[in-house]
């Protein structure tokens, strides 16, 4: 099994609202200081779920990312997990490029790399929250796609996937390759181990650029863009909480009890 | 792509009638047809569809795309996203709106490739900007802390997915006159690599959350399964549905049906009470169309206290008890 999962850098998503600024004059988003960027929660579930197949059936699972120089950090996380190759695609040409030049340039890498059974993407980059990519990326390379997985399992050569939907769940069959997104119930991400993390240290990832992933230069960027970012606004939802108060929980509760009485749908 | 016309919406239908995301998409695209003097056209699949179509008219729709297949019965990513794309190229509007529901999500982003469309997803809000010539979807992002908002190409086709509840259908009238096209023989069959092989639904007790005028979420400060039994006793008392965030459904306290949120249900009941929930963005951006907002949590400072209008800070433990009992024999 040759498995690749695509990885993403992103803003910490937990980041407390009061930490989130953005730049208005260049619809920005500010990083705030001394807090380090994570691999996108989603992506770390692929990994996850690659893992899960290569302790089965074996394999080999390559990791890879569109970024700069700092996306190193989430690859050798990745590896520390137990991935086995890690890759960077960097490139000035990429910058500002929307989901379908990245879906295009990770198609473009992945056809370099040549081998692959089973791709796995997050559902989406809990950055932008925009969900997409991966479909691109298998419309790019002609392969099928199921989205939102909470278990993927190599069954004779063809991938059976459970995905969640709004109100319950569904199995889908798949022959190989195949590209799949991982959905937050699939699970917890496993920590990397001692070993991993020593192992992960001294790997070599190879950084390759738009030029040997033969990138048509037309495709990427920001005016290959089919949408453009206008205002990037902090909204406010703030409302005015009068606080319950009492001489005791006695009190507390018996004033609470009386808004809800209020509130309560009559039949 | 040129010769864009008009804007079509993906039908969706539940148990021979319209979903109430179409109706809510037929009211928005009505909104915009009226700025570009352009026509609104629904796509309905599927089997049995005349008295869908009408519905469809009767809530706004121009023209009715009618493709009548068992092909269409069940949702599959392979079929639905050929016969969208095979509908697009033939209707070639210049927007093409989607709920942003199991279907938009994984319909919209294949779409979208296929045909070199502009794409964005999950939109709050939708206008036609000053040109006439493109439109400016807003949307939440990062997790809600943020709203983008985003402008389509002119003379690209744009596709997008719209959160529910955020556009108002129209009252719909009998009297309104619609066009019906059969596109039956005019789509290729698809070709469905993705081959479903068991569907199950998870239970949900009770009332659906979408609809709910009462709810009561539990939080990760539930603690386990056995403290929801007093979220439902709640709920059940004030004839609400029970709700929840991430936590409890990475807990296996509650399914996953029951979430709130950007990834879960968009809910907008009357009374939503919170209980032992943080108020992340990513919960918060769910219920904000709830009129008044109750909060129950143990930390003054907790964020959901910003965005509620009543809040009791104090040990959930100490408080629901007592007022379960009152509300017992003050109801009974
Ligand atoms: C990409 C992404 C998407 C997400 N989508 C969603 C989504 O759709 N919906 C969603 O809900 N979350 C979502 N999340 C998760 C979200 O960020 C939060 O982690 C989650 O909402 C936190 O849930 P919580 O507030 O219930 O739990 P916690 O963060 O565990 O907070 C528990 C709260 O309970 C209080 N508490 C503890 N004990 C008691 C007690 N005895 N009495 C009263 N109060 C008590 C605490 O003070 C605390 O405020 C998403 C996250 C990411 C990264
Ligand atoms: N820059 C990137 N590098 C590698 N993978 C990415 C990148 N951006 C997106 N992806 C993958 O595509 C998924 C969906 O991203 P998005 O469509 O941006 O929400 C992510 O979860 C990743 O698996």
């Amino acid at each position: 099994m040759e498995i690749i999962v695509c990885i993403k850098q992103i803003l910490d998503p937990d980041l407390p609202p009061a930490k989130f600024m953005v730049d208005k004059e260049r619809n920005k988003v500010i990083p705030p200081e001394g807090i380090p960027f994570v691999i996108n929660p989603y992506d770390a579930l692929a990994v996850e779920a690659a893992l899960k197949i290569k302790d089965e059936k074996g394999g080999k699972i390559t990791v890879i990312t569109i970024g700069d120089k700092s996306t190193e950090d989430i690859v050798r996380k990745a590896l520390a997990m137990g991935a086995d190759e890690g890759l960077i695609i960097s490139d000035t040409i990429f910058e500002e490029s929307d989901s379908f030049a990245v879906g295009y340039i990770l198609a473009q890498g992945i056809k370099k790399i040549g081998r692959y059974d089973l791709i796995l993407c997050g559902r989406q980059a809990a950055d932008w929250d925009n969900g997409v990519v991966g479909s691109v990326v298998a419309e790019y390379l002609g392969i099928p796609i199921v989205t939102r997985a909470k278990d993927v399992k190599v069954v004779n050569g063809r991938v059976n996937v459970e995905r969640v939907t709004t109100d319950g769940f569904e199995t889908f069959e798949l022959e190989l390759p195949a590209l799949i997104t991982v959905s937050s119930e699939l699970g917890q991400a496993r920590l990397p181990s001692g070993w991993g993390i020593i192992k992960a240290a001294s790997k070599e990832i190879p950084i390759w650029s738009g030029k040997e992933i033969e990138t048509d230069i037309s495709k990427v960027g920001k005016k290959a863009s089919r949408n453009q970012l206008m205002r990037l606004i902090i909204p406010s939802y703030e409302r005015r909480c009068e606080f319950i108060t009492g001489e005791d929980l006695h009190e507390i509760s018996a004033k609470l009890t009386s808004k809800l009485m209020e509130r309560r749908i009559h039949e | 792509m040129n010769n864009l016309r008009g804007i079509l919406v993906v039908g969706e239908t539940e148990g021979g009638k319209l979903n109430p995301i179409t109706h809510e998409l037929l009211g928005g695209a009505r909104e915009l047809v009226k700025i570009i003097e352009e026509e609104a056209s629904l796509l309905l699949m599927g089997e049995e569809l005349a008295p869908v179509a009408q519905e469809g008219i009767s809530f706004g729709a121009d023209k009715i795309f009618i493709v009548e297949s068992p092909l269409y019965r069940d949702y599959n990513p392979d079929s639905y996203a050929h016969l969208i794309c095979g509908v697009c190229k033939k209707a070639n509007p210049r927007l093409c709106l989607m709920g942003h529901t199991d279907l938009g999500r994984e319909a919209a982003p294949r779409v979208s490739a296929r045909l070199g469309a502009g794409i964005c997803m999950d939109c709050v809000e939708l206008r036609v900007d000053s040109s006439k010539q493109s439109f400016v979807q807003t949307r939440p992002v990062f997790g809600g802390k943020a709203m983008a908002e985003i402008t389509s190409l002119p003379g690209n086709i744009q596709i997008d997915t719209v959160r529910r509840k955020s556009m108002s259908p129209i009252s719909p009238s009998v009297d309104r006159k619609g066009e019906i096209v059969d596109l039956t023989n005019e789509i290729d069959p698809p070709m469905i690599r993705a081959k479903l092989v068991n569907q199950r639904r998870q239970e949900s007790e009770g009332i659906d959350l979408e609809k709910a005028k009462v709810i009561v979420a539990g939080g990760g400060g539930i603690g386990n399964r056995e403290g929801f039994e007093r979220i439902k006793e709640l709920a059940q008392l004030l004839g609400g549905a029970v709700g929840t965030t991430r936590v409890p459904v990475d807990e296996g306290w509650v399914p996953h049906s029951l979430e709130i949120g950007q990834t879960g249900k968009i809910v907008s009941p009357d009374l939503y009470v919170a209980v032992g929930i943080s108020g992340a963005t990513q919960h918060v951006t769910g219920i904000l169309g709830s009129k008044y907002i109750i909060a129950i949590n143990k930390d003054p400072d907790a964020n959901i206290f910003k965005v509620s209008n009543l809040g009791v800070a104090a040990d959930y433990k100490e408080v629901l008890p007592r007022v379960i009992e009152s509300l017992k024999t003050l109801i009974q």
